[in-house]
């Protein structure tokens, strides 16, 4: 499982500082949306909103999987509860704001990544990566059999035509909570890398007992990482109802979001933020693509075959490639 | 004085196995003390139940005036008790000045009063690699390193949590002669600056040169302890390491 995650340093790169670094962010996700307005064309909202969810996704797991050595199987459970608890909050309270519920279904999900990771942080190895397969496997059930939020029928979510604050379509809306989320994401990712908390990360991925006797609280770090990374991935799955506006719990758990959210990663390189955006661009683009073009069904293959062929011939990522050249 | 580290009636049993049997040790502030035995009789479980990694059963560990039992072993390290591993466990994606870099963040700064920041930190990480000698790689990876470099940068790494007593775990098995000096002056040196230090060591010139004071352990008992020089000629150690 080690040979899954990039060993590169999370060293301490010159660069930005966490402020100006976020406020590059915001401009981009600003220029972006800009363009995005301007070209004005609804499918490309969609693909976007896809590509920016795997952003968000894919850093989400990073943040677990690549810095601290925790290889997360079970992405669908968090995601899915992030998305169902959208389910919940909409039948009860229909006015409140999307951004709210965002907020409602990260923090629900972060809990239950705090909780799982108390109860499943003492195994290693594969060993966790198969709790959080079970994790996904329990989740899934429950929801089905919850019919609050229509169990195994799935669960209709009517989208406003038109976007609150911002007007036009709602998914132009939906898009741009979603580059909310990865401007979010990702400085919180880089400031991980840069901070005392990304050193601990990287001693527990490196030898956890080394990492103890040099005074890392191994536990407590390992619980920050499944309840951000948990947290992150909720907040990812949050408006999802919104945006397929039917969620059964097929597409909800489907095997998609899991397979995406670990070889985006894998794919750009684990050992830097730019890593799971790399990935998510090129690959979430590139099914986008596919999807259109040859079959609905053929972007599960790209993923696997890429994942494959990148874990073999560059361990390390597009960024680890790049690094290399460097030196 | 009172002894810095106090170790009483510690016991450690693996299933059916009793690999510790009601050790008492005591080892006073500034001490040098080797702790020998044959393979097997308990030596590093006895540094393992010291520093946290693996709980003891009955028994109880006190070291500078406070209980250690039931305190986790990064408490320990950031209350001053630092080890080096038997066989070099560095953090192998980090270059060597981010190995010493972890614990002066997490045991250095964790303490109250003694905080280090931005350059501060990295002056730090290089003055301990020079002081084993590293500094000329402190960018490189561990994987670099030569098995001594990789003993060296161990305890670099354990002296990187300023400790009040360094448990060195047979810094020098397979090491050359000229090495072997190399460490034990390197421990001397630490000695000297005020770390007591409990050194585990096969080699016995190693150990008769460092150690003020040995303690023998034999199938997880300690069968003797007093000077080197008694020691190595009592009947009992004489027996347990060659047969009779």
């Amino acid at each position: 499982m080690a040979s899954l995650v990039d060993k590169t340093a999370v060293a301490a790169a010159p660069g930005l500082r966490g402020l100006p670094f976020t406020l590059v962010l915001i401009a981009i996700g600003v220029a972006i949306f800009a363009i995005g307005r301007w070209y004005n064309n609804s499918y490309a909202f969609f693909m976007a909103y896809v590509v920016a969810q795997y952003i968000v996704l894919g850093t989400a797991w990073n943040i677990l999987g690549g810095y601290t050595g925790y290889v997360n199987f079970g992405v669908t459970a968090f995601f899915a509860i992030g998305a169902y608890s959208t389910v919940v909050l909409h039948k009860l309270i229909p006015a409140m704001p999307l951004p709210v519920m965002i907020l409602i279904g990260g923090s629900l999900a972060g809990l239950v990544g705090i909780g799982t990771g108390y109860l499943t942080l003492r195994l290693r190895g594969v060993f966790f990566s198969i709790a959080t397969l079970a994790l996904a496997v329990v989740v899934q059930t429950l929801i089905t059999n919850w019919d609050f939020v229509g169990g195994a029928r799935g669960a209709y979510v009517l989208r406003p035509r038109v976007a609150p604050l911002i007007g036009g379509e709602y998914v132009q809306y939906l898009f741009l909570l979603m580059l909310g989320m990865c401007v979010i994401v990702l400085a919180t990712a880089r400031a991980i890398e840069r901070s005392a908390l990304g050193y601990g990360f990287a001693a527990i991925r490196d030898d956890e007992a080394a990492a103890e006797a040099s005074g890392v609280p191994t536990l407590r770090l390992k619980l920050i990482a499944t309840g951000l990374s948990g947290g992150f991935m909720g907040m990812a799955g949050a408006p999802l109802p919104f945006y397929v506006t039917y969620l059964d719990p097929a597409s909800g758990f489907s095997l998609n979001y899991a397979v995406n959210a670990i070889a985006m990663p894998l794919i750009g390189g684990t050992g830097s933020w730019l890593g799971p955006v790399i990935g998510a661009v090129l690959v979430g683009g590139l099914q986008e693509y596919l999807r259109v073009t040859i079959s609905s069904a053929v972007n599960v293959l790209v993923a696997g075959v890429l994942m494959v062929t990148f874990v073999i011939l560059a361990p390390q990522g597009i960024v680890g490639l790049f690094q290399k050249r460097k030196r | 004085m009172t002894a810095l580290l106090q170790v009483s009636g510690l016991s450690k049993r693996f299933g059916g196995f009793v690999a510790l049997d009601g050790i008492d040790l005591d080892v006073q502030p500034g001490e040098r003390l080797g702790l020998i035995g044959p393979n097997g009789s308990g030596k590093s479980t006895l540094v393992n139940c010291i520093c946290g990694t693996l709980h003891n059963e009955t028994g109880s560990v006190r070291f500078a005036d406070e209980t250690l039992d039931g305190l986790t072993a990064h408490q320990r390290t950031r209350r001053g008790l630092a080890r080096s591993f038997q066989l070099p466990r560095p953090f192998a994606s980090l270059s060597l000045a981010e190995n010493v870099r972890i614990p002066i963040l997490y045991s250095v700064n964790a303490r109250a009063g003694g905080h280090l920041h931005g350059a501060a930190i990295d002056e730090r990480c290089l003055e301990l690699l020079g002081m084993v000698g590293l500094l000329a790689k402190a960018r490189q990876m561990p994987r670099d390193l030569t098995q001594i470099e990789m003993r060296k940068l161990e305890l670099a790494r354990a002296m990187a949590a300023q400790p009040k007593l360094l448990i060195s775990d047979e810094a020098m098995a397979g090491l050359s002669h000229a090495e072997v000096d190399e460490i034990i002056a390197l421990l001397i040196r630490l000695n000297e600056q005020g770390v007591t230090v409990i050194m585990i060591e096969h080699i016995m010139r190693a150990v008769m040169e460092f150690s003020q004071r040995l303690a023998v352990l034999v199938a997880g008992k300690k069968i003797a302890d007093g000077p080197p020089k008694d020691i190595v000629r009592d009947p009992e150690v004489v027996k347990a390491y060659l047969g009779e």
